[in-house]
């Protein structure tokens, strides 16, 4: 088994009566990329805001890198984390470069650090120079994600979390974007979550991917062993719920 | 500043009220003049109501004291009796123009044996609270029941007990007179009248009506000017049930140590004035619009043979610029401290629900005051003046500027909050960078409201002493002057709309960019 780079040891998150996410153990690999996957409400979204400290557990606890998460010391542990939020959650008032600069010049950056940085990035998400200095307004839906995904990038971090990253976007843009992705990971060899509820894009890619249903893991493994070896009935209707759809680009993938 | 030291800063109080004074004069620009005054100690300051009468009296007082070889500022125009009364007690000012019934009833009313007053007893319950009488001027302003003089000749009324005859007559009576318990219902129990047709009036109003033949008697001052100009007959009380409104001053009892010369002066005026020269006096001031000063100074020089100084005259412009400056140091002062103070507490509120429910309760309870009873309740605390006018309208000034930081704040997406969490920025560089520049188009939103409002009620910083354009707009009032009253009020709204247009410029300034662009999309 590779090292992990984070991991969750019975970590659960009750909200009131709701229990988002039972207690659960999952150890994500490093360099490689993991997706969550599951339908809406399945805790997909809790397991992943548990891994980036934006909600702490009911018990049990997350390491990043052999050590534990506390509220002391887990926002130095986010700048080893990059998080590129469902709409790119840029911030509106910030141009593309200020808010892909923002936490750089916070950590008080020399000018020309954050300018080489900007360049090399941007090269690498293939943004148009121009972008750089539009506001979250004047840009595309594609743009934004770019944007984002510079965001979260900007401090090289070993561990990137992407929540739905294609979600919002039009099936072309979607389709270009997603190819995009998938050569940045890899030419990044970078450890990698990803949420979403596309079987297709999970399929793309995802290493190890994690399907769950009502806050429980339901079966942990490649696409194969989804499709061939279903750890239960829920995951084979699943499965084939999406196969329904997305049939030309499983089988071309798959 | 309009609280310059005047006498030796003998209670911390007041040397801290200074204190204050000049710290918010230092918080100005350079460009206000300072007060270099007299010495503290010699100026005599008299004080007077905001009625005609009371006015003519307050400036017939500062040029005896003048004329006495003592300075005298005249502060005229204060709201109603306790706020006069209590800037007396206070030391704001020395002494103010009043009369025995309102003394008696209205400001002594809470000594409980008051109805078995003797003669020393007036002197005596004054004198326990530092007070001193002058007087009687020699006038009694108590009501009265008027008719038309054609009425009274063709009825053959002169005496209250005249009217038991005539139960068709029509009365229109002031309200205040229609409820005292010395007004209308004495007048009816002890003279019997059978009259039904009894209506409540405002007061001009009501010599309006008499005029036109609308109703046949009013209830009137003994000196009121329109008794003249309307040509009514004043009915004689013959059964006594009007208590006597002799016209006093009331005067600090340390002035006589102070500036011994100056009361004595005041004293000469006892029996002087008596009520036919009273009422020649206010129809001048208010019928006429001559101006106070002359008015009085004219009865001094005929009454008295006194010739004090020519009255200075200020032109137009001046009187306006001076207005403004006094005007923008009461918005411009209370506006910063408001904004220092509220959007941290804003920011607070939007932190914990818990604090916000407190900080948004109180200050908008500040608010449901009345803006009138917020400057009075600064007097006991502030005196009079511009600092009690500053603190009254900083209170108010607050729950726009609270309410809309923490709308502002609490409005920001959840994502975007997250985003900041996630990029491990610490919570003060998340306020700095993020949520203050996001929540900025509705703070300054609340700023401008608040400043908007404040050049408003700064008019009624005038009421306490304050100055500003209240104090042209409510001497317009009072003396019925449309073109006084639009003195202040024309450039009051001018202000206004200054102030909006300033907002409007900074606001291009400090909203990013950004959220304009959105706001448009």
């Amino acid at each position: 088994m590779p090292a992990a780079i984070i991991q969750l040891i019975s970590a659960g998150k009750r909200y009131g009566v709701a229990q988002a996410l039972s207690p659960t153990t999952l150890d994500v690999e490093a360099g490689a990329t993991t997706v969550l996957i599951g339908p809406s409400g399945c805790g997909k979204t809790t397991l992943l805001r548990l891994m980036l400290g934006l909600i702490a557990p009911d018990g049990g606890e997350i390491r990043f890198r052999q050590t534990a998460l506390t509220r002391d010391n887990v926002r130095g542990m986010r700048r080893h984390m990059g998080y590129v939020v469902q709409d790119g959650g840029l911030f509106p008032h910030l141009t593309a470069a200020e808010n892909v600069g923002l936490m750089a010049r916070h950590l008080g950056w020399p000018r020309e650090k954050v300018e080489h940085r900007l360049t090399e990035l941007r090269d690498l998400v293939r943004l148009p120079a121009a972008a750089l200095d539009r506001f979250p307004a004047e840009m595309s839906g594609g743009q934004k994600q770019r944007v984002g995904l510079m965001r979260a990038l900007m401090l090289d971090p070993e561990l990137l979390f992407l929540d739905e990253p294609l979600g919002a976007l039009d099936p072309l843009v979607r389709a270009e974007l997603q190819d995009d992705l998938a050569a940045i990971f890899q030419k990044l060899a970078k450890s990698v979550v990803l949420v979403t509820h596309d079987l297709a894009e999970a399929a793309l890619f995802g290493k190890t991917i994690v399907l769950l249903q009502d806050g429980r893991i339901v079966q942990q493994g490649a696409i194969a062993d989804l499709i061939h070896r279903p750890a239960d009935p829920f995951v084979t209707r699943f499965v084939n719920a999406q196969r329904h759809f997305d049939a030309v680009a499983l089988g071309e993938r798959a | 500043m309009r609280a310059p030291p005047r006498k030796p800063f003998s209670r911390p109080r007041r040397a801290r009220r200074i204190a204050w004074a000049g710290l918010a004069a230092l918080a100005l620009s350079a460009g206000v003049p300072a007060r270099a005054d007299a010495p503290a100690g010699s100026v005599v300051h008299v004080g007077s109501k905001s009625f005609t009468e009371s006015v003519i009296l307050g400036e017939i007082a500062t040029q005896v004291v003048r004329a006495a070889g003592a300075e005298a500022e005249h502060r005229s125009g204060f709201g109603g009796t306790r706020l006069v009364w209590n800037a007396l007690l206070r030391g704001d000012i020395d002494l103010y123009p009043e009369y025995t019934g309102t003394l008696i009833q209205e400001i002594l009313a809470a000594v409980p044996d008051m109805t078995k007053h003797d003669g020393d007893w007036l002197t005596r319950t004054l004198a326990e609270r530092g007070v001193g009488l002058i007087g009687p001027l020699g006038f009694n302003n108590s009501y009265a029941v008027g008719v038309k003089r054609g009425l009274a000749t063709r009825l053959g009324l002169e005496r209250l007990s005249d009217l038991r005859g005539h139960p068709e007559l029509r009365f229109g009576f002031s309200n205040e007179f229609m409820s005292r318990h010395d007004g209308w219902p004495a007048l009816r129990d002890r003279y019997g009248l059978p009259q039904l047709d009894v209506k409540g009036i405002d007061h001009d109003l009501g010599y309006r009506a008499i005029a036109r033949g609308a109703i046949d008697a009013m209830d009137l001052y003994a000196t009121d000017p329109e008794v003249k100009r309307d040509d009514l007959v004043a009915l004689e009380d013959d059964r006594r049930v009007f208590p006597r409104y002799d016209a006093i001053f009331l005067y600090r009892l340390d002035l006589a140590q102070r500036s011994p010369a100056a009361v004595d002066a005041l004293r000469r005026l006892t029996g002087r004035i008596d009520a036919q020269a009273m009422a020649a006096m206010n129809a001048r001031a208010k019928l006429d619009r001559v101006p106070e000063t002359k008015v009085a100074a004219d009865f001094l020089h005929s009454a008295l043979g006194l010739n004090g100084p020519p009255p200075a005259t200020v032109g137009i412009a001046r009187s306006i610029l001076r207005r403004a400056i006094e005007h923008l140091q009461l918005v411009a002062l209370s506006l910063l401290a408001a904004i220092a103070v509220a959007v941290p507490l804003g920011v607070l509120a939007a932190r914990s629900p818990r604090v916000g429910q407190i900080v948004l309760g109180v200050v908008g309870v500040t608010q449901t005051i009345p803006s009138l009873a917020l400057l009075v309740f600064m007097i006991p605390l502030l005196g009079i003046g511009a600092l009690p006018a500053m603190v009254a309208l900083f209170l108010y000034s607050l729950l726009p500027i609270v309410r809309n930081t923490h709308a502002g704040l609490t409005n920001i997406a959840p994502s975007l909050r997250e985003s900041a969490e996630a990029l491990g920025l610490p919570p003060s560089a998340i306020l700095r960078r993020i949520d203050l520049p996001l929540a900025s188009p509705l703070i300054l939103a609340g700023i401008k409201s608040a400043a908007v409002i404040n050049v408003g009620t700064a008019t009624l910083g005038a009421l306490i002493g304050a100055g500003g354009f209240g104090q042209p707009i409510f001497t317009g009032i009072r003396l019925d002057d449309v073109g006084l009253i639009l003195q202040g009020a024309v450039p009051a709204s001018l202000l206004a709309l200054l102030v909006q247009g300033l907002f409007d410029i900074i606001e291009r300034r400090v909203v990013p960019r950004g959220l304009r662009l959105r706001e448009k999309a």
